[in-house]
C-alpha cells in the first residue's frame, strides 16, 4: 500500500489521476473501518488533511461553498445560522470524537443510504464539486447517488467541496435511531420551506437504494399552501395537510428489511418524520423565519 | 514507512509502520503506551480517545500517517507526577471496574472539564461522554466522577 499526502488541491488530484485506486481518507471514519476489519486493501491511501483548499468554507454569490474537509464540528460551530438543517443532521452524526474528525465530503465519497447529511442536501438542491487533471464540475446532489455506496465520481476525481444554498426559510431534519448517538440511521427526513420561492424541498434517508428526494410531497405540500394563501397569511396549517404531506413523503421510500429495520417500519416512521418536520418548520415560519439567510 | 510525531510532548519515532495501520496500532504496539485501549476498531466505543493536536479523536480510526508531525497526548501523558484529577476522581468515585473504557473515558471527560466553567450539567456530560461506551458501571460512578472532578478543579482554580 502507498500513503500519499499531497500539500494542495493540484497535487492531490495529480494524486488521484497515477493512482485511480487511491483511496482518499480525511476524518477516517469510514474508511479506517474498512481498513481495521480487513475488508479493503486499497492500492494507496489518499490522506486530504493536509491539502487546505479542502478545509474552509466561505459564503460567495450568494451560495456557501462549503469545502469537502470540513468536520461536522465546523458545520455545527460555525453554520448553524446559514445551513440550519445540515446543522441539525451534523449534531445526530457519531459522537463527539466522530464529529470531530468526520467530514461532509467523505460523507458524500462513501455514498451511503444512510449518510445523514445526504438527505438536507437534496432537500437544500445542493451541488457537488468534483476535480480532477481534466477540470473541475458540479454534480447536482439529486444526480449524485447511483445506488448504495455509488455515486457519480469518476475514478480520476476528487470531492472538493459542496455548494449549498443558504436557508431560504426553515429547515428540518429528523433521524430515528435507537439511541441519540452512534446511531446509523433507520431512517431520515429534511425539509426545507423556500418562502421567496414558494417551494418546497425534502430529503429521505436511510430508505431506498440511495437518498431520495419526495417530488410528490414537495409539490402538494406547495400546492396546498398556495392555494390557501398560506405563504401570506401564515395561518395554522388546514387539517389533513401534514397528514397527506407525511403519506406522500412515505410513498416516496423505496425501503427494505435489514439489521436495523423493516422496510414497512420505515415507511410508517418516515410518514411520522415528515408530519413533524412540516409542523415544526410551519411553526418556524409563523414565527417569523421567513427570509432568506445571506450571510 | 517512518512516523515521526510528539507525544505527550515527546518526539517519538516508529519505523516500518504499514500504510493502512492506526495511530492507535503505532502507540501502543510500537511506542509503548498502552494507556489507549483497542476494543471495537470502529469509532464506537471510545477507548482509545487521544488528543490529536489537542482535539479528541479515536486513535483507531487515525491513519499513522495522518499523524506524521502532529501533537498528541494520551491518557499517559495527563498526569504530571500526581494523577491528574480526573484521574484520581474516577479512582475516588469507584468509576473504575474493569478498567477497559477507563482511558477513552478520563481522555474525553479532560477535554470536557478543561472547557468547562464550573460542574457541568448532566445533559452536557452525557452528551460529551456519549461516544464513550462502559459496559459495567451502568454509568452513574463515571458521572460521579466527573462531577467531583469538575468540582475539585473549580475549587483548584477559584
Amino acid at each position: 500500500m502507498e500513503f500519499l499526502q499531497p500539500r494542495s488541491l493540484a497535487e492531490a488530484v495529480k494524486a488521484k489521476a497515477e493512482f485511480p485506486g487511491a483511496v482518499p481518507i480525511a476524518g477516517g471514519t469510514d474508511v479506517m473501518v474498512e481498513i481495521n476489519f480487513d475488508v479493503r486493501r486499497p492500492q494507496a491511501l489518499l490522506d486530504l488533511t493536509r491539502v487546505p483548499e479542502l478545509t474552509a468554507w466561505e459564503l460567495a454569490d450568494g451560495m456557501v461553498r462549503l469545502g469537502a474537509g470540513v468536520t461536522y464540528a465546523q458545520v455545527i460551530a460555525e453554520l448553524g445560522g446559514l445551513l440550519p438543517g445540515l446543522a441539525m443532521a451534523a449534531r445526530t452524526v457519531g459522537s463527539p470524537q466522530i464529529r470531530n474528525r468526520g467530514t461532509v465530503g467523505g460523507n458524500l465519497g462513501a455514498a451511503s443510504p444512510a449518510g445523514d447529511c445526504h438527505p438536507v442536501l437534496l432537500a437544500a438542491g445542493a451541488a457537488v464539486q468534483a476535480a480532477s487533471v481534466r477540470g473541475s464540475r458540479l454534480i447536482p446532489a439529486a444526480e449524485f447517488f447511483l445506488g448504495p455506496k455509488r455515486s457519480a465520481l469518476e475514478a480520476d476525481e476528487l470531492i472538493t467541496a459542496v455548494l449549498i444554498p443558504p436557508a431560504r426559510g426553515p429547515q428540518q431534519f429528523a433521524k430515528i435511531g435507537t439511541r441519540n448517538a452512534m446511531v446509523i440511521a433507520v431512517c431520515a427526513f429534511a425539509l426545507e420551506l423556500r418562502a421567496a420561492e414558494r417551494s418546497v424541498g425534502t430529503g429521505i434517508g436511510s430508505a431506498g437504494p440511495t437518498p431520495l428526494r419526495a417530488p410528490d410531497a414537495e409539490a402538494f405540500l406547495a400546492g396546498a399552501l398556495a392555494e390557501a394563501g398560506l405563504w401570506e397569511s401564515a395561518a395554522p396549517l388546514p387539517d389533513g395537510v401534514s397528514q397527506r404531506f407525511g403519506e406522500l413523503a412515505a410513498a416516496a421510500a423505496r425501503p427494505i428489511d435489514d439489521v436495523r429495520g423493516t422496510a414497512a417500519y420505515r415507511r410508517h416512521a418516515l410518514g411520522v418524520l415528515a408530519r413533524r418536520t412540516v409542523a415544526w418548520a410551519w411553526d418556524s415560519y409563523r414565527q417569523g423565519d421567513r427570509m432568506p439567510r445571506c450571510g | 514507512m517512518r512516523v515521526t510525531m510528539t507525544v505527550n510532548g515527546e518526539p517519538a519515532t516508529a519505523d516500518d509502520v504499514w500504510e493502512g495501520e492506526s495511530l492507535l496500532f503505532v502507540l501502543r504496539e510500537r511506542l509503548a503506551l498502552p494507556g489507549s485501549k483497542n476494543a471495537c476498531e470502529q469509532g464506537e466505543c471510545g477507548s482509545c480517545t487521544v488528543l490529536l493536536d489537542d482535539v479528541p479523536v479515536c486513535a483507531c480510526l487515525v491513519a499513522a500517517g495522518q499523524a506524521e508531525g502532529r501533537q498528541v497526548v494520551t491518557v499517559e501523558g495527563l498526569a504530571r507526577g500526581e494523577l491528574h484529577p480526573v484521574q484520581q476522581a474516577f479512582i475516588d468515585a469507584g468509576a473504575v471496574q474493569c478498567g477497559f473504557c477507563t482511558p477513552g473515558l478520563i481522555v474525553q471527560a479532560y477535554d470536557l472539564l478543561r472547557r468547562a466553567d464550573g460542574v457541568p450539567a448532566d445533559p452536557d456530560i452525557r452528551e460529551a461522554l456519549a461516544g464513550n461506551l462502559c459496559r459495567c458501571t451502568g454509568y452513574q460512578k463515571i458521572l460521579d466522577a466527573v462531577r467531583l472532578a469538575a468540582s475539585r478543579m473549580a475549587g483548584d482554580a477559584a
